[in-house]
């Protein structure tokens, strides 16, 4: 009895079932459909890693996966000459999970840029207050395309139009499976649906899961951009502006990529204007100097220089951004940002993972991150019930999954979100917090690796 | 409902009633107006009315081992009042089908009333299929449990079944109750993997030793040695089907004053976790009284482990302590049966029934060596 008050009460998963769409329906007929065992709903980094994983999995190698993309295949046999504009970072832990499925190789082998440090600042960059991260090892700069093992069925242009539940409560004869009617109107079942198909995720709401979220005022641009000489380009540089993070990734020696978040006027402006204006709006935005009180110098300086009474720190030779010459034709593009948690990652027969449960700023780089974390837990979770003989859409090893990652994304979203805020004010108080507060972040080093540790998991 | 009476190792004789099957046992008892048994120790021998006789087969057999029959027939006599009106010796409990027939559909509800059940899943399987490993020298991935034939006696629902052939073995469910059995065939035709490995019966042990005998190489009774009426029939048929070192897994409820107070009085009265009325605190079994009946059977006993319920998480844990729920694990020997071993078999009954007087612990300990 305690027991049932405790735990993951079906009756109330049932209550809330207020999908648009039928949740409860006894399927009599098409009993020939295929079973599947595992159905990725979504094609994309995260869905495609995740049908991967569960491919290369040991024991899941008689289990059937499906994997639907409403995208066209893409074939890629030789690389193009440009730089594609999707950059993400990937964190030491995500090339982990990528290794182990040998993603990560491929993605070696076609286009990845490793980089050591990552120097944030706020001030203009006379003063000394630069603050660096030893952060991730490598970024990739391009969404690549998974070589699936042949254990995964990949259907191209799929996409789903309904999801059918199965009853909460079992009933004689009603299946037990998800059903899943695609466009052009065939029908498989699942025992276990993964929804891995974005922050507007259908299988969202077809789930009726809730989901937290709310819209910054700000578009972030993206470009690729020619330095103006060749340099190792090994650092990756982002400075906190009023109107929002500006951020430059290293992707080879004379290229880098550029994560400008901004007002979505600005944003705008900067995509639609001339490639010479937007190049001089990206230098300045990196040099100037404007806009700063010498009320929060003066403070930050006298917390360094109690700092350094305390801690004698090296002086370590000053490193300057790299200045841009030109960008790429055609590869400004901008897209609005949010902020998204799902107030449920599973329910009986679903998970989310990737942006379907979360979506984050890119201040962090986190976002793809989060993703390949859910993953690595789904996944072993997964493995270890199918190594159990369990319903792989039992309840128990999904809570098991929600409960470990909505602890880590929770944590992570709002330190993400508090930190794009603390950033957007000009407030003279939070403004003294801030700087004070990065500095000692700066200066005690076992809390900076915690929190770089945590980051990069 | 029909079955063996003491199957002797010897195996000399055997009683069947060939049918449908299980399903009209109650039409088939308002059919018997009289039984007569001569029972000695190794043979039944049972009229039916004639105008059954051509729907009911019977096989009548006599024992050759007459050399114990004068000890015997005081034994017969003495129940043959008894029995003079019961239709059948068996280790089935009617109270128990009773009981089992009421929640027969909520076998799959996974938060209601066989949740406990649902969640010692974590513990028995990997229990068997760890200790099946150990078997096998090289499994194959994702079907580790392949080639393997397994019988799970009292499957209920198939709550332990359906996972076993998940893992790649040919599993035989059986299950006095048909409504069980009904939900559990109901259960896992969705599923056309499982359909194929899975096969259930409506019918007790006894019904199956003679035509199974020695065909499986594991078999389960898990939960289900605390509802038989006779423990040791039961254990000997368990024997019985089970092929030279192969193993019986068993998960049962010690019988304890612990067990008295948490298994019967807090679950079922109190907290509700049990249905009431499942478990008679008399029908537990102790590690010590089961080990000795499986030691007397040629059963080796390897392992004998606790197991925890934790109410408020729902979920179980292994426990050095076996004064609650208990695990047991025994491989049969790997020696052909010869006729020697039906005086291993009159030894055993009288070891048990000095077992049964006291659970002296230094048996205990000798068995165990």
């Amino acid at each position: 009895m305690a027991a049932r008050l405790v735990s993951r009460c079906g009756a109330v998963g049932a209550a809330t079932y207020s999908s648009p769409l039928v949740s409860c329906r006894r399927w009599s007929g098409a009993s020939t459909d295929t079973v599947y065992d595992v159905v990725v709903s979504g094609g994309g980094l995260v869905g495609a890693a995740m049908a991967c994983a569960l491919g290369y999995d040991i024991h899941f190698h008689d289990k059937k996966i499906l994997l639907l993309e409403a995208g066209p295949k893409k074939v890629l046999e030789k690389l193009s000459e440009t730089y594609s504009n999707r950059v993400s970072s990937i964190s030491p832990g995500s090339a982990t999970l990528l290794s182990s499925f040998g993603a990560w190789d491929h993605i070696c082998n076609m286009r990845y840029r490793a980089f050591r440090r990552m120097q944030v600042y706020r001030s203009p960059l006379s003063s000394n207050k630069v603050h660096s991260l030893t952060k991730w090892e490598e970024a990739f700069p391009e969404s690549s395309n998974f070589i699936f093992s042949y254990r995964v069925t990949v259907l191209y242009r799929s996409k789903a139009i309904r999801y059918t539940w199965p009853c909460p409560f079992p009933m004689a004869d009603s299946s037990p499976w998800v059903h899943i009617t695609l466009g052009d109107g065939s029908t498989f079942q699942t025992k276990l649906l993964i929804g891995a198909d974005g922050h507007n995720s259908g299988v969202r709401q077809a789930a009726g899961i809730q989901n937290v979220s709310w819209n910054y005022d700000q578009s972030a641009v993206v470009a690729t951009l020619h330095l103006s000489e060749a340099t190792e380009n090994n650092v990756a540089w982002q400075r906190f502006l009023p109107s929002g993070p500006i951020a430059l990734l290293p992707l080879s020696d004379t290229l880098s990529s550029l994560v400008w978040s901004t007002s979505h006027e600005h944003a705008a402006q900067l995509v639609s204007m001339d490639e010479e204006k937007f190049v001089d709006a990206v230098n300045s935005a990196f040099w100037s100097d404007a806009d700063h009180t010498d009320f929060i110098d003066t403070a930050g300086a006298m917390l360094q220089y109690a700092v350094g009474l305390l801690k004698p720190t090296k002086v370590s030779a000053r490193q300057l951004p790299p200045s841009v010459a030109r960008v790429d034709a055609k590869s400004r593009v901008l897209f609005p940002l949010g902020l998204g948690h799902a107030a449920e990652y599973v329910r009986p027969r679903v998970a989310l993972i990737g942006d379907a449960a979360h979506r984050v700023h890119p201040l962090a780089g986190q976002g793809v991150n989060m993703g390949f974390g859910d993953i690595s837990s789904l996944a072993h979770h997964l493995s270890t019930a199918a190594f159990n003989g369990k319903d792989l859409g039992s309840m128990s090893h999904l809570t098991g999954y929600e409960t470990e990652r909505q602890r880590h994304n929770t944590a992570l979203l709002a330190a993400t979100d508090l930190l794009k805020r603390l950033y957007s004010t000009s407030a003279a108080p939070l403004v003294l917090l801030r700087t004070w507060g990065l500095q000692a972040t700066n200066a005690v080093s076992p809390l900076k690796e915690q929190i770089m540790a945590f980051a990069s998991k | 409902m029909w079955g063996g009476g003491k199957l002797g190792s010897s195996g000399g004789w055997f009683l069947r009633v060939l049918g449908p099957g299980g399903r009209n046992t109650k039409a088939v008892r308002h059919l018997i107006s009289s039984v007569v048994y001569v029972k000695n120790q190794l043979s039944w021998i049972l009229q039916i009315k004639p105008g059954v006789f051509n729907e009911y087969r019977t096989m009548w057999f006599k024992s050759y081992r007459t050399t114990f029959s004068c000890l015997n027939r005081i034994k017969s006599f003495r129940y043959r009042w008894a029995r003079l009106y019961s239709t059948s010796q068996t280790t089935v409990d009617s109270g128990e089908v009773k009981t089992f027939l009421a929640l027969a559909h909520k076998w799959w509800d996974e938060q209601g009333i066989y949740a406990p059940l649902h969640s010692m899943n974590d513990l028995r399987v990997p229990f068997i299929r760890d200790n099946l490993l150990k078997t096998i020298p090289n499994h194959q991935p994702g079907k580790p449990l392949f080639g393997m034939k397994i019988l799970d006696v009292g499957c209920g629902g198939g709550l332990l079944t359906e996972p076993l052939g998940r893992l790649g073995a040919s599993v035989i469910g059986i299950d006095p109750v048909d409504e069980n059995i009904k939900t559990a065939q109901c259960h896992k035709s969705f599923d056309p993997v499982l359909d194929k490995r899975i096969e259930y019966r409506v019918c007790s042990l006894e019904e199956i030793v003679e035509e199974t005998a020695e065909t499986f190489d594991a078999v389960v009774a898990s939960e289900v040695v605390e509802h038989v009426i006779d423990l040791e029939t039961f254990l000997q048929c368990c024997c019985q089907v089970l092929k030279p070192s192969g193993s019986l897994f068993i998960t049962t409820i010690n019988k304890t004053q612990l067990s008295y107070a948490l298994g019967i009085v807090f679950s079922e009265q109190i907290a509700g976790i049990v249905p009431k009325g499942t478990h008679t605190w008399e029908k537990f079994v102790s590690p010590e009284t089961l080990e000795s009946i499986l030691e007397s059977n040629g059963l080796s006993v390897q392992t004998v482990v606790g197991m925890l319920y934790n109410p408020f998480s729902g979920y179980w844990h292994w426990s050095e302590n076996t004064s609650l729920n208990y695990a047991a694990h025994a491989v049969k020997s790997g020696v052909q049966e010869h006729p020697m071993s039906a005086e291993f078999a009159f030894k055993g009954e009288t070891e048990e029934l000095q077992a049964n007087a006291c659970t002296n612990p230094a048996v205990h300990e000798e068995l165990k060596k």
